[in-house]
């Protein structure tokens, strides 16, 4: 009943299994998943990349947002199904290939945009998509970039200029296309 | 906060979604964005026993003007409808409201038109619809049919959607050339439901006064509610008696009654007064 291995736990059950092969940060990974594994959980359980964090599972929080085809999405109120064959991008996928941080985790660095870090994935993948949109953000820009994503421990104000700082690396060091590719 | 098991297709054809539907039949649902079935599934609210995942139609994924109209596809984002420049200048209504549905990492995924088949009596889409007066094509094993708003919301969450039908377009019309319109809403934080909101239409006559004036309320019934301005003329305080007159809403977690008509009343007044501002506007003066 259970397929086997790193699944096991999670998948006891008599659903039907589906194979999906996703694009993740440039590398194509496959999972056998029933119709009913959120994105979020195939991302974390099945491929084991954790860097997506699950807060409130019902498309509240922003935590689980990542880039699906390089639209900014929750990756919570997606099923794995739904995305198969899609290009995604996770927080992960965010750092430059020589380890460098890409802008906008750089602007978090320097404007102390995080403390405990939960939210940040989340953060980093939604400015990241939004800055492709558009690179020159004013405060109020960044505010309506950030507003669909909760942060329970900067207040905010850091993160706005985070957005700022990140538009102003972006444009010095040339864009660093994301899902995109 | 998993969703339960369901069975699952994904359908290349409109024409398969409906066959998929009818199988599944009374117990299938339309997956298009999923932005509010997904919760609904999370939390266990809904337990549909099979998913007809609609993604795969990208014939449906567009946003045109035809004929006086604004048509919306059942695979066309907020987003997308909100980027269109044609279907914005065609009815500037569509914008005002999209803004204020969710956020916009909700938006990049969120369907107009699924958002409209859903209900929601908080939904800025659906006040929108029932106020323009669109309609919905439906496709079912039986053929095609539309369906008008006034005839198309039958309780909060309910639309006259049958089990083997899917909609597959929203059509809206365009705003007069002589006509405004507008759109306010109060929510605890941005991109939250609306505690209250309004959206209002307004048409002069040649002569620049008032002919015609409508409201479409959220979160004030179980279905978007109606209401006809006219009688107030050019006058937002009187039509923001009028709506304090005119609606019972509940109470709830949110607000009290009594805040969700005092709301009513003042949103109208500002609706109406930005509303006829746009219109003369577009009159010419």
């Amino acid at each position: 009943m259970a397929s086997g291995g790193s699944n096991r736990a999670i998948n006891q059950s008599q659903d039907e299994l589906f194979e999906v092969s996703l694009i993740v940060n440039g590398v194509t990974r496959t999972a056998l998943v029933p119709a009913r594994r959120l994105l979020s959980d195939c991302l974390r359980h099945d491929l084991r990349l954790t860097g997506t964090h699950v807060g409130c599972e019902h498309g509240v929080c922003g935590a689980c947002t990542v880039l699906v085809d390089g639209v900014a999405v929750r990756s919570c109120l997606m099923l794995a199904v739904s995305a198969d064959g899609a290009r995604i991008t996770t927080v992960e996928g965010l750092t430059r290939p020589d380890g460098t941080l890409s802008p906008v985790q750089q602007a978090f660095a320097d404007c102390h945009g995080l403390q405990c870090g939960f939210c940040t994935p989340g953060f980093l993948t939604t400015i990241t998509a939004a800055l492709e949109n558009n690179p020159e953000p004013s405060a109020e820009d960044a505010r309506e970039i950030i507003g669909g994503n909760l942060c329970r421990c900067t207040g905010y104000q850091n993160i706005v200029k985070a957005v700022l700082r990140a538009a102003e690396l972006r444009s010095a060091t040339g864009s660093n296309p994301v899902g995109t590719s | 906060m998993k969703p339960p098991p369901f069975g699952y297709s994904r359908p290349e054809s409109v024409a398969e979604a409906v066959a998929a539907l009818g199988t599944a039949a009374p117990d299938g649902k339309v997956l298009a964005g999923g932005q509010s079935l997904l919760p609904l599934l999370n939390m266990r609210l809904a337990t549909p026993e099979h998913l007809v995942d609609i993604n795969r139609l990208a014939e449906l994924g567009f946003v045109r003007v035809d004929d006086g109209e604004v048509v919306i596809g059942a695979l066309a984002r907020h987003a997308q409808v909100l980027a269109d420049p044609a279907a914005n200048q065609a009815q500037p209504l569509l914008g005002q409201a999209l803004a204020l549905v969710a956020h916009p990492v909700i938006r990049n995924r969120g369907t107009t038109v699924g958002s409209i088949v859903h209900a929601d009596p908080a939904g800025e889409m659906t006040a929108v619809f029932a106020l323009l007066g669109g309609s919905v094509l439906l496709a079912g094993s039986s053929g095609e049919r539309l369906v008008s708003a006034d005839e198309f919301f039958l309780g909060p969450l309910e639309s006259d959607v049958r089990p083997d039908e899917l909609a597959t377009q929203v059509r809206l019309p365009a705003l007069g050339p002589r006509a405004g319109c507008a759109f306010a809403e109060v929510s605890r934080r941005h991109g939250d439901y609306a505690v209250c909101g309004v959206a209002v239409l307004a048409e002069l006559d040649e002569a620049g006064d008032v002919s015609r004036a409508r409201a479409a309320y959220l979160s004030v019934a179980g279905t978007p509610l109606v209401l006809d301005l006219t009688e107030a003329g050019d006058d937002p305080a009187s039509a923001g008696r009028l709506a304090r007159s005119r609606v019972a809403p509940a109470a709830d977690i949110h607000a009290t009654a009594a805040y969700r008509r005092h709301l009513a009343g003042v949103l109208t007044e500002r609706a109406l007064a930005d509303a006829l501002g746009h219109a003369r506007e577009r009159a010419g003066g």
